[in-house]
């Protein structure tokens, strides 16, 4: 029990941090994360610029700040589009089953049964790239998840006594449903939604590094890696910095998703 | 047999459903065959008369019967960028070569994740698992390209192991791109080695508390007696569903690594396909990959019911 909150409680500080980090990124960076400096390219860590300077000569620290902004942006929204859907299609279809329930269900799996990735990609192939293209084609691929997830929690609840008692007291189907039954799957939702974080992070470098994600001149931890490629045999410091932060942003969310779900049990 | 059926027009209707999803997806965006062939220059008569030939006009159901036959053939029709090259063509060589990456990024996942999470599950709360286990948290959070640049700079830049970026195509020799491909495995087999560790750790954990293994050790069994005897089999049950899922990341993890190691694949294959919009091409992968995934599906539904009879009358 005690190493279980420990992932709740570091999992939580982690992610918290990197969160100010990215927030401190929007108001204030040591330097402007896009302004180039020909007399300090691909520097390596030095006291002004810690995390050294790429081959524009831009300060790393500064776009990694500006970059962390971009990933959470990108998270945060994609996890409300297909938490907030998700939930949605997944209370209704749950609690009022049927057919419909059954052939949204289908679906579902279908949907649920591919790599994000995959799907992602088809969907930027479709819309063409760009930030907001990115956070529209997650979303709809995060709707799957949590609609499963919510629909099994409404499950278990709609037949038991408080719910039947609620309708004796002729509360409307709407009101059971979002005001009786929905707050008991708090801690499931929350859960999905860290991990879900933990997927958008992950499937938007990956996308930006495939130059399909966030575009220049934005910077983007994902874009940065795949810059950083090329000059991995001279300058392997500016592979570190961003590699490492998605590292432990994802980090962060598992611990949180872990720590969560010892919490239910 | 009747479940066998029933999945079977599942299967085949989820085909034509996905089908005629990345057909339709594909023809709603500006752009077509008629007008990658003459070019942006060409007159409206010209075009119109050219879509007309081709039977573009045709109402969209009947273009997708058409389009359908020939796919189950092989037959995408032409390349958008590369005129008069079939898309087949241009599928072979890296189809071959993601399929050769795949499967020794399986085998690598089975070979070391079964006897570690067998492992780890035996020895559960004591040093070897509590690694395992950190280790594998650590490795689930290194996005697949990041742990490929690592292992390009660790292996390829300074221990001299292999030379990045120079694949050696498999028609030249078999073994020098089996060879090449190592490194790529690696960054794809390692996430989901660690993946595979945890849930079959659990997954045995779970059988270990059950009733027949109590019995079974009241029976005078010892330890690895119970576990390999009776508690593995059904432990492997989940596993082999799981599978199903590892594979369709594995060809997830391969669009991504490919990119990476610049293994000619049908991941990079793709990525030049949608940045170059050649949609033939495009929608020729994803029906592809998509059949794969859903292909995959059908035999480890049908497999588990072989093993779990049980699971017939859900």
């Amino acid at each position: 029990m005690k190493k279980k909150n420990f992932n709740l409680i570091a999992g939580g500080a982690i992610t918290i941090f990197f969160l100010l980090i990215a927030l401190l990124g929007q108001i204030w960076t040591p330097y402007e994360p896009t302004a180039m400096d020909s007399m300090a390219v691909n520097l390596a860590p030095c006291a002004a610029h810690p995390f050294g300077t790429d081959n524009f000569g831009r300060d790393i620290l500064s776009r990694v700040m500006a970059g962390s902004g971009s990933t959470f942006f990108v998270a945060v929204s994609t996890v409300l589009i297909g938490g907030f859907f998700g939930t949605l299609i997944g209370a209704l279809t749950g609690y009022f089953g049927g057919w419909a329930d059954n052939m949204i269900m289908r679906f579902n799996d279908i949907l649920l049964s591919f790599p994000s990735i995959l799907l992602a990609l088809i969907f930027i192939s479709l819309l063409g790239s760009g930030s907001y293209n990115i956070i529209l084609a997650l979303g709809i691929l995060f709707i799957p998840s949590f609609a499963r997830i919510v629909r099994s929690e409404v499950i278990r609840y709609r037949d038991l006594d408080f719910v039947k008692s609620a309708r004796i007291m002729r509360a409307g189907h709407m009101r059971i449903i979002f005001a009786h039954i929905l707050p008991n799957a708090g801690v499931s939702i929350l859960t999905a939604a860290a991990i879900g974080f933990n997927n958008a992070v992950l499937a938007e470098a990956s996308m930006s590094y495939l130059g399909l994600g966030i575009q220049p001149p934005d910077p983007s931890l994902g874009r940065m890696l795949s810059e950083a490629q090329s000059y991995l045999s001279n300058a392997p410091w500016y592979a570190i910095a961003p590699g490492v932060t998605i590292i432990l942003i994802i980090l962060g969310f598992s611990m949180v998703s872990e720590g969560l779900r010892a919490l239910k049990e | 047999m009747k479940y066998f059926i029933k999945k079977l027009i599942t299967l085949i209707i989820t085909l034509l459903v996905i089908s005629f999803l990345s057909f339709a997806a594909f023809s709603v965006i500006p752009g077509d065959a008629a007008l990658s062939r003459l070019g942006k220059d060409a007159t409206k008569e010209q075009l119109l008369a050219l879509r007309e030939e081709m039977g573009l006009t045709d109402p969209l159901p009947e273009r997708y019967v058409r389009w359908l036959k020939g796919a189950v053939q092989g037959d995408f029709g032409e390349s958008y960028r590369y005129e008069g090259i079939t898309v087949q063509s241009l599928l072979e060589e890296p189809l071959f070569v993601t399929v050769l990456l795949s499967g020794i990024a399986l085998l690598m996942i089975l070979v070391f994740s079964i006897p570690l999470g067998i492992a780890s599950a035996r020895f559960s709360g004591k040093w070897l698992d509590v690694v395992t286990n950190q280790i594998s948290q650590i490795i689930m959070a290194v996005p697949p390209f990041f742990l490929g640049m690592i292992l390009t700079y660790v292996f390829g830049l300074t221990l001299h192991l292999f030379q990045p970026g120079k694949f050696i195509s498999p028609r030249e020799s078999f073994w020098k791109s089996v060879e090449y491909l190592i490194f790529p495995a690696v960054a794809i087999a390692l996430p989901k080695i660690a993946m595979v560790v945890k849930f079959l750790r659990n997954s045995v954990l779970a059988q270990l508390s059950q009733d027949y293994v109590r019995t079974a050790f009241s029976k005078g069994n010892t330890s690895s007696g119970v576990l390999y005897g009776h508690v593995l089999k059904n432990a492997m049950i989940p596993v082999v569903t799981f599978l199903a899922m590892v594979i369709a990341e594995i060809l997830a993890g391969s669009i991504v690594v490919e990119q990476v190691f610049s293994v000619p694949g049908i991941g990079r294959l793709l990525i030049s396909s949608i940045l170059n919009r050649d949609y033939p091409v495009v929608q020729a992968i994803v029906l592809y990959v998509t059949a794969v995934v859903v292909i995959i599906n059908f035999v480890v539904d049908i497999l588990y019911q072989l093993l779990d009879p049980r699971v017939r009358s859900v």
